[in-house]
């Protein structure tokens, strides 16, 4: 990853709720995650975590509870430019280039010299020479690559990703958790939704279980984390 | 002005993706033709019949094009989650919306623009002497049928029935500019053509309107 352009902030979760209609995705859900910190969220589906990140990236309202950056304010202008998001979905147009992709959110970012942090993005993910294929010629796992590239246009100082490995073969898995590695290591606060033990989630430094929509567990031991993950005991 | 440069960015995105594919385009265009032909043929009509019922038909085809086209508006923009990104990206979500309409109204003139010529030879109605004024009716007339359009594409997109849940909504919104329209289009192909000030008037307060509404409340209607 690229020399940080961005000053490292945690993010909290001040009793989070989120109630569709009668049902609740989310309840009271505190956390805060410090800079610099790679959160792993466990927990069956159903469980709240998609919401939760969702939440975090502002696409989806909190019934109640508060949200910020630590130190921070953090509404949502502030939170386009920290955040940077992978979705289950890739986010990204078929029906454009891998470079048109990149381009668009980076104008829309109002990143300066777009071009050249495009270009700069397409090389680090391996798809330079890829650049002028449209997506929907790429393999999961190439547009995979688009996406977490998409997210890192705007040097976000938290990652948020939803289940990332999804579709992925190994040697995917590998290079995600390689380049999540560099994000970790270039001081970038991680929150990630998982399913089960892999290569990316030995990258956390903490892991959180929710159940129902609450917090059943958290843990920042490396002894304790595979309990977590692997749901051995919920 | 960030507003401005954003809705050039994504109009920019809308008319390449869709200048790439043709998917709406093709449908539309074709539906629409058959549509005003296969009227034709049914009512062979006299000059002075066209005239009466021919801005109707044209109208009636027009919205069936517009419905063919505001469905997919959003709904593609759900495949690959691509509506989160959008909204992770722009200062302003009224960009979206200002984009998505501004591509449904250059979408729909270019289809009622190629429809014209075969519109005017089939019903035998002279439509050159008032082409400008006529190209303001239909552009009036477009931008009414896809302000509310694009905002109930996004509605309908996140609704369980989608594909019966826009025109139930859109349809009855509409009837006042399908009147004003057929109405303006009806005096301008008249043997005295006027540009009936009053519904070119009710279109103009018809789109202001519910642009500014969009424009209040657009933000909402994007959220999950």
């Amino acid at each position: 990853m690229t020399a940080p352009g961005f000053s490292p902030t945690g993010i909290r979760f001040e009793n989070i709720e989120k109630r569709y209609g009668g049902l609740y995705a989310l309840r009271r859900v505190s956390l805060e995650v410090a800079a610099g910190e790679c959160v792993a969220f466990a927990g069956r589906n159903g469980s709240g975590k998609t919401t939760l990140l969702r939440i975090a990236a502002r696409l989806v309202r909190a019934s109640a509870g508060a949200i910020g950056f630590l130190g921070q304010a953090g509404d949502r202008a502030d939170a386009l430019t920290r955040i940077g998001f992978v979705a289950h979905a890739t986010m990204v147009y078929d029906e454009l280039t891998a470079e048109e992709n990149l381009m668009l959110f980076a104008k829309l970012q109002g990143i300066a010299d777009a071009a050249a942090r495009v270009a700069e993005l397409l090389e680090e993910v391996g798809l330079l020479e890829r650049r002028s294929s449209l997506v929907r010629t790429f393999s999961r796992g190439m547009r995979q690559r688009v996406a977490i590239a998409r997210a890192l246009l705007n040097e976000p100082a938290v990652l948020l990703l939803d289940e990332p490995s999804t579709g992925l073969d190994p040697e995917g898995i590998t290079w995600l958790a390689n380049t999540l590695r560099q994000a970790r290591d270039a001081g970038r606060t991680i929150l990630m939704s998982l399913h089960g033990e892999s290569e990316i989630s030995a990258l956390a430094t903490r892991a959180v279980r929710l159940d129902a929509g609450s917090v059943a567990a958290d843990t920042r031991a490396r002894s304790d984390m595979h309990a977590i993950l692997t749901f051995a005991g919920a | 002005m960030a507003l401005l440069a954003d809705t050039r960015v994504l109009l920019g995105k809308e008319l390449r993706t869709e200048f790439r594919s043709r998917e709406l385009l093709t449908t539309t265009v074709v539906f629409i033709l058959v549509v005003v032909v296969l009227f034709s043929f049914t009512f062979d009509p006299s000059a002075g019949e066209s005239r009466r019922f021919g801005p109707g038909l044209l109208w009636l085809a027009f919205l069936f094009a517009a419905s063919l086209m505001l469905q997919p508006c959003f709904l593609r923009e759900q495949n690959n989650d691509t509506l989160s990104a959008l909204r992770l990206s722009v200062q302003d979500p009224f960009a979206i919306f200002l984009a998505k309409l501004s591509a449904n109204t250059v979408f729909l003139l270019l289809t009622e623009v190629l429809l014209l010529p075969v519109f005017a030879v089939l019903y035998n109605v002279h439509v050159l002497g008032v082409f400008p004024q006529l190209v303001l009716v239909l552009f009036l007339g477009s931008l009414g049928v896809a302000i509310p359009g694009t905002a109930f594409s996004a509605i309908s997109a996140q609704a369980r029935m989608r594909e019966l849940m826009l025109p139930l909504l859109l349809l009855p919104l509409l009837t006042p500019v399908l009147i004003a329209s057929t109405e303006a289009t009806a005096a301008l192909l008249d043997v005295r053509p006027e540009l009936r000030r009053d519904w070119v008037g009710f279109l103009a307060g018809f789109d202001v309107v519910f642009l500014t509404a969009l424009w209040l409340f657009g933000e909402y209607l994007l959220e999950e």
